[in-house]
């Protein structure tokens, strides 16, 4: 297999004294989506951190364009979106002021995606625009962070249960975005629990990498 | 990039301030702290303004000190909770930079009034006008000291038992440097008035030390508490 | 001057562990190690405490009680040297995300807390003849005092992380940054103890020392040294035995043995 544009080789991760897996191996091309399965525990949010480069894993190589990710440091994170568990939402900042200062602070001027109202307008949310953001219900605050990935347009997303919390339309039109991001060439790694429907993504069983426990 | 990367930085500075800002009472607490311990110290000492005196920028000090302490839980907290800070790991421009606005922006609104507001405690701890003068400089020079070494111990506790008790434990031992010539800026005018010139710019010293420094080990310290 | 030779000795040290680094292999290793370390440790100590006690001539000025300077200057000695021992084992264990070195500066912090609280204690108990009370904010005792509440505090961080390779990464970040401050807080202390009390004596400033103080002075900082060497294997070793309790060869040791 030739090595795609972000590889992951022999990687391991632990919890506390417990080696979760080891030797993991996968390669994403441009507009290839990945849906990592596996039940509960397994640490399935641990590779999407290490993946992302939040956390340090204990062993192996990611590469991101040919380059070792651990070397590229801000050269990679700048190309990755993360929505993990919690939103990332300032509660006190209304949505508007949350997406337009998330554009300044995590985008340089050429890589500026939607504009707030745009990407406000595209999840639903044009309404509650100016309101504070904590007034917004779970699944409200949900659409609101993944309006995030528009705003930033980052090649590579990595979505922690990004359906949690939301309607039926709303699972929908996520994942029609995420079939557009895809089809302009995007990448994408997703953990979910819930159905959806994307074509083209393919399945990545975590449990192949995990040790058989009694 | 460079004005990107102000831009950015400036950014972080004015979420800072307007998070802050409405939450106004988070600000207000560790100015009241300040006031209220600096009042309660003339009541368990006596009125005797020569007492007062003597110990004023030791009270003084040590009450900013605290007051700093307090308001350091205030720094991370809540951006750690809602996955803000998360976010933060993943800009494209150094975490030490955004770091540093974040302590910015937590210093104007913190040590910056406490440093104004002290000229008023210390007419109420008797402390001679000419020494005012020097107690404003040395907490200004101080209190970001104290808000950037005070940075790391903050990031190292986010979501650890105990983390708010454990913020002082870990801080006040790093602190004493600052103190002692602080509080000795302000005795020395006090006294004699001279002398001070030389603690004010040890203090100058430190700043410049925990500026190079803290930003740095502080976003460290975060990285680690994200992993 | 004697920060630096000793930092030289702890990257040696480092070199060494990298050889070793397996906590498997050092397991072995200091197993073997222990008992000789511990034999000379003793003589050491009993040899060094023989001529301190007995040996040495009495201070024309403090009498006897000068005595405890065997215990308390080897004490005060490696109160230091441990926090410089422990901020190296964490900044290795951080940067090279070597398990050992994280064990290694784990089960340095008692002890180093240990060697500072006797230094104390010592330095008050010298403290009463010579001042006539048992605690005076001399410079040397203040900065102990100082370096004490460090060492509680790198414990107490330790202690509230329970993820063991989190719990190693944050407190190797404030064992450096300490490193850093305990200089400045070391002169500060002293420059504010000067500007206090300019005339008073120190616990260390001796009018002379002879060379019949000088050797078991040497002979007792050499024993407390190894001391802490023997302790740190000891307390590794079990340290090590806690955290590969799941891993096979400890199952076979501990199996072995019942």
């Amino acid at each position: 297999m030739s090595e795609g544009l972000f590889a992951v080789r022999g990687l391991s991760c632990m919890r506390g004294d417990k080696t979760l897996f080891a030797g993991l191996s996968l390669d994403l091309a441009p507009g290839e989506a990945l849906h990592v399965r596996g039940p509960n525990g397994l640490g399935k949010t641990t590779l999407l951190r290490a993946l992302c480069g939040l956390s340090r894993p204990m062993r192996g190589e990611i590469r991101w364009r040919g380059g070792k990710v651990s070397d590229l440091g801000e050269e990679f994170t700048a190309e990755v979106a993360y929505v993990g568990h919690l939103n990332g939402i300032q509660g006190d900042l209304t949505a508007s002021e949350n997406l337009r200062l998330a554009s300044r602070i995590f985008t340089r001027r050429k890589q500026q995606g939607l504009g707030a109202d745009a990407a406000l307008e595209r999840v639903g949310l044009r309404a509650q625009a100016e309101r504070p953001a904590r007034h917004l219900s779970q699944g409200q605050k949900r659409r609101l962070a993944l309006a995030r990935l528009l705003v930033l347009r980052r090649p590579l997303w990595v979505l922690d249960e990004p359906f949690t919390a939301l309607d039926v339309t709303s699972v929908a039109s996520l994942s029609s975005l995420i079939g557009e991001h895809m089809a302009g060439g995007g990448l994408a790694l997703i953990v979910s629990h819930q159905a959806f429907d994307l074509p083209g993504i393919r399945d990545f069983e975590l449990a192949h990498y995990c040790k058989v426990r009694k | 990039m460079t004005a990107d990367l102000l831009g950015a930085m400036r950014a972080v500075f004015v979420r800072e301030l307007l998070v802050f800002w409405r939450r106004s009472t988070e600000v207000m607490t560790a100015l009241v702290f300040f006031v209220i311990v600096t009042t309660l110290f003339p009541l368990a000492i006596g009125p005797e303004r020569r007492e007062l005196m003597l110990v004023a920028p030791g009270v003084l000090w040590v009450a900013a000190l605290l007051a700093t302490t307090l308001s350091l839980n205030h720094l991370f907290a809540s951006d750690y909770q809602d996955g803000s800070l998360e976010q933060m790991l993943m800009s494209p421009y150094p975490l030490s930079a955004m770091v540093f606005s974040k302590i910015a922006a937590h210093w104007v609104l913190t040590g910056l009034p406490l440093a104004l507001l002290s000229p008023l405690l210390a007419i109420q701890m008797a402390l001679p006008m000419k020494a005012i003068g020097t107690l404003v400089g040395s907490l200004l020079l101080g209190t970001p000291t104290l808000t950037l070494i005070g940075a790391v111990p903050a990031a190292l506790t986010l979501g650890v038992r105990g983390g708010g008790v454990l913020v002082s434990l870990l801080v006040l031992p790093l602190y004493t440097p600052v103190l002692i010539f602080g509080a000795e800026a302000v005795a020395a005018s006090a006294g004699q008035g001279f002398a001070s010139v030389a603690h004010l710019s040890l203090l100058g010293a430190f700043l410049a030390l925990a500026l190079s420094f803290a930003p740095w080990a502080s976003s460290a310290a975060l990285r680690v508490s994200l992993d | 001057m004697g920060e630096f030779s000793s930092l030289a000795c702890v990257t040696r040290l480092i070199k060494l562990i990298h050889k070793y680094g397996a906590p498997k292999r050092f397991y072995e290793l200091a197993g073997t190690l222990v008992p000789w370390l511990a034999a000379l440790t003793a003589v050491l100590m009993v040899v060094g405490l023989y001529l301190g006690l007995f040996w040495a001539p009495r201070d024309y000025q403090q009498g006897n009680a000068y005595r405890i300077m065997f215990v308390h200057v080897p004490n005060a000695w490696m109160s230091m040297m441990a926090y410089v021992a422990m901020a190296v084992f964490a900044a290795a264990g951080y940067i090279w995300n070597m398990r050992l070195a994280d064990i290694l500066a784990k089960v340095t912090a008692p002890l180093g807390a240990s060697f500072t609280l006797t230094a104390l204690v010592t330095g008050s108990l010298w403290g009463k003849p010579m001042w006539g009370t048992y605690w005076v904010w001399d410079a040397r005792l203040t900065s102990e005092l100082i370096l004490f509440f460090l060492y509680v505090g790198y414990m107490a961080l330790q202690a509230s992380i329970d993820d063991a390779r989190r719990a190693a990464h944050a407190s190797a970040i404030l064992a450096i940054v300490g490193a850093v401050n305990i200089p400045i807080i070391h002169y500060s202390v002293y420059w504010w103890h000067t500007l206090h009390q300019p005339a008073s004596l120190t616990l260390t400033n001796q009018p002379k020392i002879y060379i019949s103080m000088l050797i078991p002075l040497i002979l007792m900082s050499l024993a407390f040294t190894l001391f802490y060497v023997t302790m740190l294997c000891v307390r590794a070793r079990s340290e090590i035995l806690w955290r590969e309790r799941n891993a096979d060869w400890v199952r076979k040791l501990v199996g072995s043995r019942t």
